[in-house]
């Protein structure tokens, strides 16, 4: 991909490189043919439920209990997926979790790289002792916190508004910004002194010459950032109590709440939720995977 | 110059108080928020376990009882049980599926593009939906796992309805997170460099011999992250059990699961803030979970002196 140049060059960044192919040797066929059987076999685990969340999605009641179960739907009910959305009000939920997802989304790309920043191209006495505290709080559970902080909103009368889940995205993410801090002191040093030299005081140095270079770190910071807020259940629970602020995540409960669940008609909207996810790690594979293993290197 | 001494004292050259000062608005968000959102929080929920406090009106000073209470409270001890059970399990599961899953993928095989994105898709996929997909899949009248199992003569499982089962349900959920710590495994066996491997070859190792005395030492560091972050995590587990159990649906008074077998600790802590409006007592809880989560990770890092290296090339 064009843009993953910059990344890879950052040191940290480099232990994901591919080493060339190995020497082919002899004794290799039937070692590669037990791992693709192994692989293969994974594969099938991990793509099943995919596969039976769109086949029972496509099912009618009737066909989605019987057993043994058909493996692909006999009758196949494409309306499930216009009942699914006018079962529950489906499109309030779905504009929540997109304003929800774009808010944090947009906090996340404001506040994190300018965080690193401060992390790695500045050098001040007594910051790596305080980025040793930015790593240390990944280890710490949100649910410890869950109490105060729904005391705290409440006093601030933010329940049932999105500020909980926002607004805390406007002040970085230690996992974000260690991302972003790894990709900015891969750059050469010389970039910003040129700058400097040039009269730029250093919040122009980072606007117009890193944050350009960092559009890719930023890009998967941005997808990161938009996946979790997507599938954000704990904080929305808390701090979202009247139904027309629910998100997807909690207003797909409601097809359980009758006597009868609709499960063909849950496992069509559990697809109409997983599909924008499928369909943004299908468009920037590379991105996610080069921000899975960028983690690799804290251990 | 009065400054001068003062500079010496702090041992601050002129240029660090200039590179401080150039450096706290890029950094201020993080403090402000970490203070704001974490510190203050952990600080407040500490006094709050030791009031009584339903979320309305003010908090009335409590002493020790809520801790006391906790000693005495069986569903306390339930819940920790269940939430220590599920991460004893799924932790070390995690651990041997992904590295599993990264061996296979290191053996030089072409369409390994393919296999990455499919172990790892189900890993950003919502929880809440793999939870419901769960449902179906593992639902003992029409579900896909028992009618496999039946192909094969093996007994029907009740998979969410028996308290046996419930929480391996949920350790099973887990390992589909398994692709992104294999794809750290993945990069860590890449950089292993194959000229060890080819040396103990020649010298006679088989590849068991291979993977405990070259492939293990050297991911050992990645190893020790997995089990930190993996148990820091399955301690918190809350959301499969929340959506299995029906959540919200039935009120403060049903049971998580078939005999509370899915009472985890964070549940019964949010029951106690949300359902019973007991604040004192679930910040109570919230400080030990807070000190168990400090302790777990202590004790991992003391244990790993024994088996991790990092004298790695």
């Amino acid at each position: 991909m064009a843009v993953a140049p910059e990344v890879r060059q950052s040191p940290s960044i480099a232990i994901e490189r591919m080493p060339s192919p190995r020497p082919v040797r002899e004794i290799r066929i039937p070692k590669t043919l037990v791992a693709r059987v192994g692989l293969i076999a994974a594969c099938a685990l991990f793509l099943l439920p995919f596969y039976w969340m769109f086949n029972s999605a496509l099912k009618n009641l009737e066909e989605l209990s019987a057993f043994p179960p058909t493996l692909y739907p006999h009758v196949p009910a494409f309306d499930n997926f216009v009942r699914a959305v006018t079962y529950i009000p489906f499109g309030t939920f779905l504009l929540n979790s997109i304003l929800l997802t774009g808010g944090v989304t947009i906090g996340a790309a404001i506040s994190n790289p300018l965080i690193a920043y401060g992390f790695s191209r500045i050098k001040w006495p007594g910051r790596d002792v305080v980025f040793g505290i930015v790593l240390a709080s990944i280890f710490l559970p949100f649910p410890v916190l869950i109490v105060a902080l729904f005391d705290i909103f409440a006093k601030l009368h933010w329940i049932d508004t999105f500020l909980p889940i926002i607004v805390p995205a406007f002040f970085g993410n230690p996992f974000f910004i260690f991302l972003m801090r790894q990709f900015f002191l891969g750059l050469p040093n010389e970039i910003s002194e040129q700058a400097r030299i040039d009269g730029a005081n250093e919040f122009q140095v980072f606007l117009h010459i890193i944050l350009p270079l960092a559009k890719p770190a930023i890009a998967v910071v941005v997808i990161f950032a938009a996946v979790q807020a997507w599938g954000e259940f704990l904080a929305p629970l808390l701090f979202l109590q009247d139904e027309a602020k629910y998100p997807l995540s909690i207003g797909l409960q409601f097809y359980r709440q009758e006597h009868d669940v609709a499960y063909n008609l849950l496992m069509a909207a559990s697809t109409l939720v997983v599909l924008p996810v499928v369909a943004l790690f299908l468009a920037f594979q590379r991105f996610f995977i080069e921000g899975v293993t960028v983690g690799a290197v804290k251990g | 110059m009065i400054a001068a001494p003062r500079l010496r004292r702090f041992r601050l050259t002129q240029e660090d108080r200039r590179n401080l000062r150039t450096a706290l608005p890029f950094i201020a968000p993080w403090i402000v928020g970490f203070l704001a959102f974490t510190v203050y929080p952990i600080i407040y929920s500490l006094y709050l376990s030791f009031t009584h406090y339903s979320g309305f009106g003010d908090a009335t000073p409590a002493g020790f009882d809520n801790y006391t209470h906790m000693v005495k409270d069986p569903l306390f001890w339930q819940s920790l049980g269940n939430t220590l059970y599920y991460t004893a399990l799924a932790v070390p599961i995690g651990v041997v599926v992904a590295i599993a899953l990264a061996i296979m993928m290191n053996q030089n095989v072409r369409e390994v593009a393919i296999y990455r994105a499919a172990f790892y898709l189900p890993s950003i996929i919502p929880l809440f939906a793999l939870t419901f997909i769960f449902i179906v899949l593992l639902n003992p009248g029409f579900g896909f796992v028992d009618y496999v199992l039946e192909l094969f003569h093996i007994p029907a499982v009740n998979w969410l309805g028996d308290a046996h089962w419930t929480k391996i349900s949920i350790v099973l959920l887990a390992q589909l997170g398994a692709g992104g710590p294999a794809l750290i495994f993945l990069a860590g066996l890449r950089a292993v460099p194959t000229e060890l491997y080819e040396a103990a070859t020649l010298e006679g190792a088989g590849p068991l011999r291979r993977f405990w005395k070259i492939t293990f030492p050297l991911i050992t560091p990645v190893i020790l992250f997995d089990l930190i972050y993996g148990t820091i995590l399955g301690i918190q587990i809350f959301t499969p059990a929340f959506v299995l159990t029906g959540g919200t649906s039935g009120g403060g008074a049903y049971t998580a699961g078939p005999e509370n077998s899915l009472l985890f600790y964070v549940y019964y802590l949010y029951k106690n803030a949300f359902q019973y409006s007991d604040m004192g007592y679930a910040s109570a809880m919230a400080w030990v979970l807070f000190v168990i989560s400090v302790l777990l990770a202590v004790a991992i890092m003391r244990w790993s002196r024994a088996w991790v290296h990092y004298e790695v090339t």
